[in-house]
């Protein structure tokens, strides 16, 4: 079996935020089989959607813009399997619509729309060949055979897989069979293209791989993508917007780095990243908040008032050598290039914050520390 | 003909896989040389009790077709199974009804069965009570209640429209009666073997994938779902193929004279050898026939894993 060829680059935790425009120039920077028709813009106007008793979508509301990679990011069980597949014609909302290019696409079967789907699970069609699979739709459409099997090679060429034509499906390995699948999903040119947590089953490395390649043939074919995950690192390494949804309604839907540096909830900020909460107290017009000896900003409205608690990344708090706060170091983990350190208040709260391993070096376990934050607005959440 | 029925059932997978490949690498050498031994002579007594329950009735029952006493040993009977009358027409009418039972098996099975794999779990329950009532009813008890119903049509029905229809369902050339009583006595099978293909199969996964491929729900069904199915519809049919050639009590008491009912009846009106050589013809065919299947589907399994 060929394994899945090396990545070119690795993935960086955070990409610099890449916006629509962006990809949708790279889209002219043709490829052989860019042969194709730009991506479509496609909304989810409040959608809405119960199974029983569960509520599966409460509302949903996003907008993804031609050529653009949406990853849906999200705990389990918060809807994002039940709004692709509303997208793709497998499931009816209860209300709300549907709009793709601005034409509500509710009522068209799944077999009319026009968008390609990569499962979670493999669905590759057990009785016929990689190449048959991939020219399965072609097939459905009256393609002839001559042109069915060009095109299927082309796109078996275009995911990696040029000699793995006559191979069946039991004969590939996982990530071989998402990548067929990935070039079936490709095969009718949809304008858009629906990934369900594909790499999911696959192990880190063929994972990080195929990743990378998913995204540059996203680009290279300006095909607008929505992409589920439940993997943060996924998301914020792919997409060009993350959209973080929590029982069944949209978080925020951002770029990465603005996700990471300014969420607008509680929610998203837990979920994205690592946070520390830090017990202060709210002025009286819940304009500041007073914590640590400090008195800082608040970002954006609060209705909270009084004891609160502050979100804030281990890489925001400043940490230094000696007492009077009556923080004590607890523990220290090496990163690699950084070393975080677990720090305990007084109050028993325990605050993890990120140093340079050579800053860290001073600062073992047992010193005596003082913290302050970055004069900056800072979010808060009421106390648990 | 029961000899039919029992052997279609025990072949339709593929072998089992021997149990004792070897002794075990483990214990003191001595230990597996006793226990290789013991198990050794074991499997020779299972497999010539086995043998010889099986083997024993098909001999004797061959014997008797070329024992022809005061001469002795005569083929007469073989080459009378190409002049006897009333067997081809008594052959012709099952292997009609056979078929007729496949296909409408089939028709009403494998959409209930992907139904099934879609559905609730309630649809499940009943679906699969359904189909094991016929285990429980009694041939009898079904062909009592046929010809109760059938007494009732003819007494009630006779000055309405569908006094034709009726009588065309009971022309003895092709009963479509019998044909529904088979479907009946078919469906608990069937339904097992069907189910067990499907269980194979992530059936929702691959019909939606077949959709947004531009498949309608119809059409990913037959270019998806049966395709992988074709095992299971075979064994279904080879079920289905033995039970109606071997099917007795329902032909006979509604008065038709498929192949089950012509050896009987030939029997008993003296033509004894000529009826018995048919049976074991009929046995042997049946073996071909499993053999071929067998050989067939090992080919392709070998042929799809080799590239
Ligand atoms: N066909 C269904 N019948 C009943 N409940 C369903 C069905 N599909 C989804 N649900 C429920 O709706 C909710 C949302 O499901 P969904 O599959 O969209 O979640 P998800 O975000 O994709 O989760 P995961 O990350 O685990 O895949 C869940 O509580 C789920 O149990
Ligand atoms: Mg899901």
């Amino acid at each position: 079996m060929t394994t899945d060829p090396a990545p070119a680059t690795t993935v960086a935790a955070v990409p610099s935020p890449a916006g629509p425009t962006d990809s949708s120039a790279a889209a002219t920077s043709t490829a052989p089989v860019t042969d194709k028709a730009s991506g479509a813009t496609v909304q989810f106007v409040g959608l809405r959607r119960t199974f029983g008793a569960t509520t599966a979508l409460d509302g949903l509301d996003l907008t993804v813009n031609p050529g653009e990679l949406v990853a849906l990011l999200g705990p389990s069980g918060c809807g994002k399997t039940t709004a692709l597949r509303m997208l793709a014609g497998f499931e009816m909302p209860d209300s709300g619509q549907v709009l793709v290019d601005g034409e509500d696409v509710t009522r068209i079967p799944a077999h009319r729309r026009d968008a390609g789907m990569v499962f979670q699970s493999y669905s590759l069609f057990p009785h016929l060949n990689a190449r048959d699979n991939v020219a399965f739709g072609l097939k459905m459409r009256k393609t002839g055979k001559a042109e069915r099997h060009r095109r299927a090679d082309e796109l078996l060429e275009l995911v990696g897989l040029p000699t793995h034509g006559d191979r069946y499906p039991h004969q590939l390995s996982g990530g071989q069979q998402q990548r067929i699948a990935l070039a079936r999903a490709l095969a009718l040119r949809p304008r858009v293209l629906l990934l369900d947590e594909p790499l999911s089953a696959l192990d880190a490395k063929v994972r990080e791989n195929l990743r990378e390649e998913i995204r540059r043939l996203q680009q290279d074919l300006g095909i607008t993508t929505l992409f589920v995950t439940h993997d943060q690192e996924e998301a914020l390494s792919m997409a060009d917007r993350v959209a973080v949804m929590h029982a069944g309604r949209l978080e925020q839907c951002d770029t990465p780095a603005e996700l990471y540096a300014r969420p607008t909830t509680a929610f998203v900020a837990e979920f994205v990243g690592t946070m520390n909460r830090i017990d202060g107290v709210l002025a009286e017009d819940g304009k500041t908040v007073e914590l640590l000896g400090q008195r800082l900003p608040v970002d954006g409205a609060t209705e909270l008032r009084g004891e609160v608690q502050v979100l804030t990344r281990p890489e925001n708090v400043r940490v230094t050598a000696g007492g009077g706060q009556g923080a004590i170091v607890t523990g220290t983990t090496f990163l690699g290039s950084s070393t975080r350190l677990a720090i305990q208040l007084p109050d028993g709260t325990s605050v993890k914050a990120d140093l340079s391993t050579h800053d860290a070096a001073a600062l073992p376990a047992g010193t005596a520390v003082t913290l302050s934050l970055p004069d900056r607005p800072v979010l808060v959440d009421t106390r648990r | 003909m029961a000899g039919v029925t029992a052997s279609a059932l025990t072949t339709e997978g593929r072998p089992a896989p021997s149990a004792a490949k070897g002794p075990r690498p483990t214990g003191p050498a001595g230990g597996v040389l006793a226990g290789l031994a013991r198990i050794r002579w074991g499997r020779g007594t299972v497999l010539l009790v086995a043998g010889l329950y099986f083997l024993v009735p098909i001999a004797t029952t061959l014997w008797f077709t070329v024992d022809n006493s005061p001469q002795g040993f005569s083929l007469d009977a073989y080459r009378q199974i190409f002049t006897v009358p009333g067997l081809w027409p008594a052959l012709q009418l099952s292997l009609l009804l056979a078929a007729g039972t496949i296909v409408l098996v089939y028709l009403l099975l494998i959409p209930a069965v992907v139904a099934v794999r879609l559905g609730s779990q309630k649809l499940r329950t009943v679906v699969e009570l359904t189909c094991t009532l016929p285990l429980v009813v009694p041939t009898i008890a079904l062909t009592a209640g046929i010809s109760d119903v059938l007494r009732w049509c003819n007494d009630n029905l006779a000055p309405t429209p569908f006094y034709a229809t009726f009588l065309y369902a009971q022309n003895a050339n092709f009963p479509v009666v019998l044909l529904l009583a088979y479907v009946v006595m078919a469906l608990p099978l069937a339904y097992r073997t069907l189910d067990a293909g499907m269980r194979a199969l992530d059936v929702r996964t691959l019909l939606e994938a077949a959709q947004n491929n531009g498949a309608g729900r119809t059409r990913a069904i037959v270019s998806v779902i049966l395709p992988n199915l074709r095992s299971a519809m075979l064994n279904t049919a080879f079920i289905t193929l033995a039970l109606v050639l071997g099917e007795f009590t329902v032909a006979s008491i509604l008065g038709y004279v498929p192949f089950a009912v012509w050896i009987v009846n030939g029997n008993s009106a003296g033509q004894g050898p000529v009826t018995v050589a048919v049976s074991i013809v009929s046995l042997l065919l049946t073996w071909v026939l499993l053999l071929v299947l067998s050989i067939g589907s090992e080919r392709r399994n070998r042929a799809q894993s080799t590239h």
